[in-house]
């Protein structure tokens, strides 16, 4: 029996042409006579546009092309889509504006896409750009979620009030009579602020039309090609499926940001065929900034019941969600159904009422960012039930030991029904490997140094694994979330894995790889994973939602059972034995009751050559498909707790220790899942201690557009991290697995802001607690 | 246009240049050597990172010309013979990366953090890397590679 490659730290198979600068993103690409767009973004929150003057920009060398609105409309290239569809309590449906790629007549917000400038050379194309000259009326606008509803702007005549939905979920009635009931209530304002994504690599579309074939291919950053290709000819209109290819090759990170249809990547595929040549655009950092989608910006009033013993009665939340100026592809989902769903938490909450608002303001649209919607929702929970804890002098494993879920399944009152989970383990586990029985002295051994410890606990639950197509279906969803595999095994033995997921730094060439060679029992060196190319893959849904492994990876262990199954039948006729006789195991097919075996690559040659069976009864080839489609979603959960301690002279915060323990299920390779949670705990700090979106109230103009003003979490920032797992395998997919990918950042941000105001004895405490935030709520306490 | 001659990855190179190209871009562009990244446009992110002289240098915030007569080593020019850099190793090794695109940047700097620094702890391996930004790993693997390779690459005697 060879060892089997589940659960072991492979090193990564992508490894080798990232580290020799031998990876091919889309900005490597080049095609012989391509030209170079650059956009004309608007520099006004909000403006009508009076008329736009692209006769100076042709005048300058280089100059091919300036393209519009009215040129796209001229084409019926149609708006954009918001691909879920959500009801409001009153029953309407959600106000949507119309989002055209390029601006019709109005512009939403600073950076908004008014024309795009064709030219020989990325010089000329931005000399051309600057050259346009757009008439602005401008109007006033608003930023600020709080405003967006009581302001006199409109963004979109389809929305008044700026509302694009009211929503509400729970029994309202039941959440009521549980707080009337209740011994203790507490409540909390938070702001969960906002976000922007920056992946390393910044966007970038590389659009082909051949004139001969009327087909279109577009390369570009994506982390969905298929979904890209299904938007972009079912809905935006610019070729039919079968005439658009995308593909997505190395992908530098994506975080939710990549998911999304976004102008340019339109513009760029649609415009190659009037220009006749290739047309190629790379975000400079700073169009990141300004118009990739941001994440999170909810406003949220949060409050629990609780009985005298700290039990949980009921939960209330009503929380303004901030979706900018236009709705991106998936953004309606991530405020209700991606969050409000997952207000239970660990906890057994008998009542659950949550009212949410979605807004328009003339900012960048906000969609999914790594977690999307759990980690508002672990915010509110969490934040909420350390109050508890300190307002009823509880220890705050205490209270959520005193509220934990113990049978499974459990229905919560918030939709989700979790499949399986054990929360005392992880909380256990945290609690050893943090420490928390030494820091008490910890924290007085700090305060001889004049430092403040804090300390903070966040035990989170996220639904994963999107997702359930019916269920999603029920709930608005434009599209189900099931996925892909074809196993293709080769006349040699060696087998192509053509997969819809796509990575983008997840590494998945090597966890898929290492359980299909499991399961073949060959090497993984003789298993190639293939992904991210619409010719290439017959379709994907594409990675997000910690879903790769517990869908993607489903599908292929499907796949490979078909092909499994098939070897047998081939082989059971090559060996002259029953089928029934015939053992698959570490690579070889047996028949029992003789001492004929035949390797795997010799079935798999035997399959092409046709020659030893009955070819009218079993095909020859050894190929098999599978369209998965998940039971359920999958309950990744776990405990994570932070350890701060704070200059009082500087308000520096130090994150001294940082302890996470997840229940992700069965693991394949422990170090790419370590390396997702180390991620993810980056970027969760980075919510709670640096990074912040911020437009100007008045102008509307994006305060943090470059690195100089957005702080990114930089390695100085950041302990090293204590990472342990405990394992509860997923009974909704046939591995077992749930997803790693976002925990770290839904569950960071509460332990650290819970460690903060533990440290500063405040109770509300917004993100980013910056040295200046901090120190000033030092001050005072001492004035 | 001005010439400019310099050897990238052990080559000579003469070439005619306009004056205001960056060296990324030329690198990129005019050399084909895309391992070299762009990831921003303030000097901030280090994905651009290469080695001038054998110094680490961000190559978004020069111009070409400026490298006349300079030895420029990329991405590409780490391996020698086809045997990976100590750093590159560790960076395998150690699950150092997930996308790839900070990387070549990243591996660039730490060469010459360790040749700067030989025995750099973890605290002054964390400031050394104050002009590097990865979004992915949350730099502890990153870290931990790279007090690897200082030990492997004999720094530590």
């Amino acid at each position: 029996m060879t060892a089997s490659l589940i659960g072991r730290p492979v090193k990564r198979k992508e490894d080798r042409r990232f580290i020799t600068g031998t990876g091919h993103y889309t900005d490597d690409l080049s095609r012989p006579h391509q030209t170079h767009a650059v956009f004309v973004r608007s520099p006004h929150a909000h403006a009508k546009i009076r008329k736009i003057d692209a006769a100076p920009a042709l005048a300058l060398p280089g100059v091919i092309q300036v393209l519009t609105g009215e040129d796209l409309k001229a084409d019926n290239v149609q708006g954009l889509i918001c691909g879920w569809m959500i009801h409001s309590k009153d029953g309407s449906p959600m106000k949507a504006g119309g989002h055209p790629a390029l601006a019709l007549g109005k512009v939403r917000y600073v950076g908004d896409h008014v024309a795009v400038v064709i030219a020989e050379t990325p010089a000329a194309a931005k000399d051309g750009a600057e050259a346009v000259v757009v008439d602005y009326e401008e109007l006033p606008s608003v930023t600020s979620t709080g405003d967006a509803q009581s302001s006199s702007v409109q963004i979109h005549d389809e929305a008044p009030r700026n509302t694009v939905y009211q929503w509400a979920l729970g029994d309202e009635k039941a959440t009521g009579a549980a707080f009337a009931n209740a011994a203790q209530v507490v409540e909390l304002n938070l702001v969960n602020n906002r976000l922007i994504p920056n992946a390393m690599e910044p966007r970038a579309a590389l659009g082909e039309y051949d004139s001969g074939s009327g087909i279109y291919t577009l390369t570009t950053t994506s982390q969905n090609p298929h979904v890209a290709r299904l938007v972009l000819s079912a809905f935006v209109q610019i070729a039919p499926e079968h005439k658009l290819r995308v593909i997505a090759p190395d992908v530098g990170g994506g975080f939710g940001s990549k998911i999304f249809i976004y102008p340019e990547e339109t513009v760029c595929v649609w415009a190659a065929k009037r220009v006749g040549r290739p047309v190629k655009w790379t975000a400079e950092r700073g169009e990141s900034f300004l118009a990739d989608a941001h994440g999170r910006d909810h406003v949220t009033h949060g409050a629990l019941a609780l009985d005298k013993d700290g039990r949980v009665l009921g939960l209330r939340v009503k929380t303004t969600a901030n979706l900018g100026a236009y709705l991106s592809t998936f953004s309606s989902a991530v405020p209700t159904y991606l969050y409000a769903t997952l207000l239970s938490g660990q906890y057994n909450i008998p009542a659950i009422y949550a009212e949410v608002d979605a807004v328009y303001t003339n900012t960048a649209p906000v969609d999914a960012y790594r977690g999307a919607g759990r980690p508002e929702a672990t915010y509110v929970v969490e934040r909420l039930m350390e109050e508890a804890a300190r307002k009823l002098k509880l220890d705050p494993a205490e209270i959520r030991r005193r509220n934990f879920i113990r049978e499974f399944p459990h229905q919560t009152p918030v939709i989700l029904a979790y499949d399986i989970g054990d929360y005392d383990a992880s909380l256990k586990e945290a609690v050893k490997r943090a420490d928390v029985s030494g820091f008490a002295q910890r924290k007085a051994d700090a305060a001889k140094r004049d430092k403040k410890r804090g300390l903070g606990f966040s035990t989170y639950i996220e639904a994963c694994g999107l997702a359930p197509s019916a269920a999603v279906g029920s709930l608005g969803a434009g599209v189900g979330l099931w996925e892909s595999a074809e196993v293709r095994v080769n006349p040699t033995g060696s087998v192509e894995v053509l997969t819809g997921s796509h990575s983008h730094g997840q590494g998945h060439e090597t966890t898929f790889a290492q359980l299909v060679a499991d399961r073949l029992g060959i090497s993984i060196d003789q298993v190639e994973i293939v992904h991210g190319d619409t010719d290439k893959v017959q379709f994907g849904m594409g990675t997000y939602g910690s879903r790769s492994a517990a869908v993607g990876l489903s599908a292929i262990s499907l796949a490979t059972d078909k092909v499994i199954a098939k070897a047998k039948h081939i082989a059971a006729y090559v060996m002259e034995v029953p089928e029934d006789d015939v053992e698959f195991k570490d690579g070889e097919f047996a028949a029992v009751k003789t001492n004929k075996k035949m390797t795997f690559g010799e079935v798999a040659l035997a399959a092409y050559v046709g020659h030893k069976f009955p070819t009218d009864q079993i095909e020859p080839g050894l190929k098999e498909t599978s369209f998965y489609d998940p039971k359920n979603f999958t309950f990744p959960a776990g405990c994570h707790i932070c350890e701060v301690e704070i200059d009082p002279d500087t308000g520096v915060v130090e994150i001294v220790k940082f302890t996470a323990v997840d229940d992700f299920g069965t693991v394949i390779n422990p170090m790419i899942v370590e390396g997702q949670v180390h991620g993810g705990i980056a970027q969760g700090i980075g919510q709670a201690l640096l990074e912040h979106g911020v437009y100007d109230k008045e102008s509307g103009q994006l305060l943090t557009g470059s690195y100089m003003d957005y702080c990114m979490p930089r390695a100085d920032d950041l302990p090293s991290f204590e990472v342990g797992m405990t394992i509860t395998a997923c009974p909704s997919n046939p591995i077992g697995v749930k997803g790693c990918g976002e925990a770290g950042a839904i569950a960071a941000p509460a332990a650290v802001m819970n460690a903060i105001t533990d440290a500063l004895g405040v109770k509300e405490f917004d993100m980013p607690a910056t040295p200046e935030k901090v120190w000033r709520a030092l001050s005072g306490q001492r004035a | 246009m001005p010439k400019i001659e310099m050897r990238v990855n052990g080559k000579p190179i003469s070439v005619e240049t306009e004056a205001e190209t960056l060296l990324v871009h030329f690198l990129r562009d005019r050399l084909g050597l895309t391992g070299t990244h762009v990831g921003c446009d303030t000097g901030q992110c280090g994905a651009c990172t290469v080695h001038l002289n054998g110094e680490a240098v961000k190559s978004c915030t020069m111009f070409a010309v400026q490298a006349h007569g300079a030895e420029i080593t990329t991405i590409e020019g780490l391996a020698k013979n086809g045997k990976l850099h100590p750093m590159q190793e560790a960076f395998r090794e150690h699950h150092a990366l997930q996308c790839g695109f900070c990387t070549p940047g990243m591996i660039m700097a730490a060469v010459d953090i360790v040749r700067r620094k030989p025995n750099a702890d973890e605290k002054t391996i964390r400031q050394e890397l104050e002009g590097n930004i990865c979004r992915c790993t949350g730099y502890h693997n990153i870290v931990k590679a790279i007090a690897s390779a200082a030990a492997g690459m004999g720094a530590r005697s």
